[in-house]
C-alpha cells in the first residue's frame, strides 16, 4: 500500500464529487431534512428526543452506503478500474482511497447533520454533545465501508440497489429501534448481536438516556470501528485483478 | 526508458495460452510472439478472441491453461504494470473530471513523480492534440476527443509496450490517419504496439500482421507476405483466402495456420 497513491485516488473521487454539485448537496442537505421532518412528526411529544440521535445515526448510514455503492459499481462498468488493474495500483490503494473520500464526506455530513439536529431542531440528549457528533461519524463509516464491500459482489445498478433491503434493511429491524434488542426472541437478538448497525444504534441510545455513559459509549464506537476496518479489508482482498 | 539491450527476446511470447469464457472456449490453444520495437496490428472480426488475448497479455484475464511472457516475465507480474499501456474498448475515463484530471491522476499512479507530472500531462496530450481542451471536462467531449483522452491516459509513464483495443473504431478517417501517424511514431521511438482492428484495411500501416480468427492464428507475416502467400492484392481478400483454407482444411483442428508458419518461431 502506497500513502501517495491513497491520497491520489481519494482526490481523485473528490474530484469527482466536486464536479457534480447536486450529489455534493444532496449528500449534505437531505440528512437535515429528514431529521427536521422527523421533529415536525413529533413536535409537543418527547418522541423526537427518544428516537432522534439513533435515527441521525441512521439516515447518513443510507445514504453513505448507496453512494458508496454505485460510486465503486460506476468504476467498474466504465472500464477505469480495469485500467487501473493494469497500472502499478494496489488493491488496498484503491479501496483505502475510496474509503478516505468518502470517510470524509461522511464525517462532514455527519457533522452537519448533528449540529443541526442539536442546535436548530433542538435535541435534548442526556450525553455530551460532542459523543453524538462522534457516533454519527462512525456510523456515516460504517455505511462506506460496508457499501465498498458489498458491490464487490454487485454486477449491475439494479443488484447494487438492491442490496439495500437486502442487506441494510435486516439490520435496522434487528438493531432494537423496533423493539429493544433484550426482548428479541433469543435467535433474532443472537443474530442481532454480530449485526454492527446494533452497537451503533446502542451507542446512540445509551447518549440519548445515560449523562455518565462515555465509556459504554467508546466502547461500542470501538466495535463499530472494528468493523470499519474489516469491512475495508475484506473489500481489498476481494478485489480480483484478474476476471473471468 | 526504451532499450535495445535484448532485441533478440520478443516483446511478448504466448504459448499454448487456453482462455474459457461464460462456458466458450475463446482461446483454444494460442500461440504466438510478437518481436519488439515493431507496429503489429492484430485484425480479425469482431469475437474472435482479439480483446481476450489482449487481457490476457496486460494480465486482467483469467487464464484455463498456458503461458503468456511480456517482456520475459509473466504477465501482469508487478514490474510489468509500468511498462505495458493498455487502452480498452471503452474510453475507461473518468467522465465527470477534466481531461488534465484524468491524464494526472493516472500519471501519478504509474509512478510519474510529482514534480514532473505537470510535464507528463502536457506531454502525452501534445502527443494526441489535445492541449487546447486541457481543461474540458470529458463527459463534454466528442467521441474522438475522448478516445485521444483515453490513449493519452495509456501513454503516460512511456510505457514501453502498447496493448491497444481498437483505438480508431469509430473514428473519421482524418482522426483515423492522424492516430496511425501517432503509433508510427511511437514504434520508431522503440515502442512496441500491438494494434488491434477488424477493419483489414488498417493493415497496410503495420509492420506485421497477426491475422485471427476463432481464437487462433491464421497468419503472422509482413502484408506483403500474405499477399505472397495467398496471391491476392489486399488484406481483405487474404484473410478471405485464408479463412477457406482453414474451413476447407477437413474442418480438423483450426489453430494450426495452414498458411504459414512463422518464420521467428524459434525453438526453446
Amino acid at each position: 500500500m502506497s500513502v501517495r497513491l491513497t491520497m491520489a485516488t481519494s482526490t481523485r473521487v473528490l474530484q469527482q464529487i466536486r464536479h457534480d454539485r447536486r450529489t455534493l448537496a444532496l449528500l449534505l442537505i437531505v440528512p437535515c431534512v429528514l431529521m427536521g421532518l422527523l421533529a415536525w412528526i413529533y413536535q409537543n411529544t418527547p418522541v423526537f428526543d427518544a428516537i432522534g440521535a439513533p435515527l441521525l445515526g441512521m439516515f447518513p448510514f443510507l445514504i453513505m452506503f448507496l453512494v458508496t455503492s454505485i460510486a465503486t459499481l460506476r468504476e467498474r462498468q466504465s472500464g477505469t478500474l480495469e485500467r487501473l488493474l493494469t497500472m502499478p495500483l494496489g488493491k488496498a490503494d484503491l479501496i483505502g482511497g475510496y474509503a478516505l473520500a468518502f470517510g470524509l464526506l461522511a464525517a462532514l455530513q455527519a457533522v452537519i447533520a448533528s449540529s443541526f439536529a442539536l442546535l436548530v431542531l433542538g435535541l435534548d440528549v442526556a450525553g455530551a454533545a460532542w459523543l453524538l457528533i462522534l457516533v454519527a461519524v462512525v456510523d456515516c463509516l460504517l455505511g462506506t465501508a460496508l457499501g465498498l464491500f458489498l458491490s464487490a459482489f454487485a454486477t449491475t445498478e439494479f443488484q447494487a440497489v438492491q442490496f439495500l433491503p437486502a442487506f441494510v434493511l435486516p439490520q435496522f429491524l434487528l438493531c432494537g429501534l423496533l423493539v429493544p434488542r433484550d426482548q428479541l426472541p433469543d435467535v433474532l437478538r443472537w443474530i442481532s448481536d454480530l449485526l454492527p448497525l446494533s452497537y451503533a444504534v446502542d451507542a446512540m441510545q445509551t447518549i440519548t438516556i445515560d449523562a455518565n455513559g462515555t465509556a459504554s459509549v467508546l466502547g461500542d464506537v470501538a466495535i463499530v470501528l472494528g468493523f470499519v476496518i474489516a469491512l475495508v479489508v475484506l473489500g481489498a482482498a476481494t478485489l480480483r485483478r484478474r476476471t473471468p | 526508458m526504451v532499450t535495445h539491450r535484448s532485441d533478440a527476446e520478443p516483446a511478448i511470447r504466448v504459448d499454448a495460452l487456453r482462455v474459457v469464457r461464460g462456458g466458450r472456449t475463446v482461446l483454444p490453444g494460442l500461440t504466438l510472439t510478437v518481436p519488439r520495437g515493431q507496429l503489429i496490428g492484430l485484425l480479425g472480426p469482431s469475437g474472435c478472441g482479439k480483446t481476450t488475448l489482449m487481457r490476457c497479455i496486460v494480465g486482467v484475464q483469467q487464464v484455463a491453461g498456458g503461458t503468456v511472457e511480456v517482456l520475459g516475465e509473466p504477465a501482469g507480474s508487478e514490474g510489468l504494470r509500468r511498462r505495458v499501456g493498455y487502452l480498452t474498448q471503452d474510453a475507461s475515463v473518468y467522465l465527470d473530471l477534466t481531461i488534465t484530471e484524468n491524464i494526472r491522476y493516472f500519471a501519478t499512479v504509474v509512478g510519474v513523480p510529482g514534480h514532473g507530472v505537470d510535464a507528463e500531462v502536457l506531454r502525452v496530450l501534445g502527443l494526441v492534440d489535445l492541449v487546447d481542451h486541457a481543461s474540458s471536462r470529458a463527459g463534454n467531449l466528442s467521441g474522438g476527443e475522448l478516445s485521444r483522452v483515453s490513449l493519452a491516459a495509456a501513454l503516460v509513464g512511456k510505457p514501453e509496450v502498447l496493448v491497444l483495443d481498437e483505438p480508431t473504431v469509430g473514428l473519421d478517417p482524418v482522426l483515423r490517419r492522424d492516430l496511425w501517424a501517432i503509433f508510427r511514431r511511437l514504434a520508431e521511438g522503440g515502442v512496441t504496439l500491438l494494434v488491434s482492428s477488424h477493419v483489414m484495411d488498417e493493415a497496410i500501416r503495420c509492420d506485421r500482421l497477426l491475422l485471427m480468427r476463432a481464437g487462433a492464428v491464421l497468419a503472422d507475416d509482413t502484408l506483403q507476405g500474405v499477399l505472397a502467400a495467398t496471391g491476392t492484392t489486399d488484406a481483405e481478400q487474404a484473410f478471405l483466402t485464408l479463412v477457406d483454407r482453414a474451413n476447407s482444411a477437413a474442418g480438423s483442428t483450426p489453430d494450426t495456420p495452414p498458411a504459414h508458419q512463422p518464420s521467428h518461431e524459434a525453438g526453446p
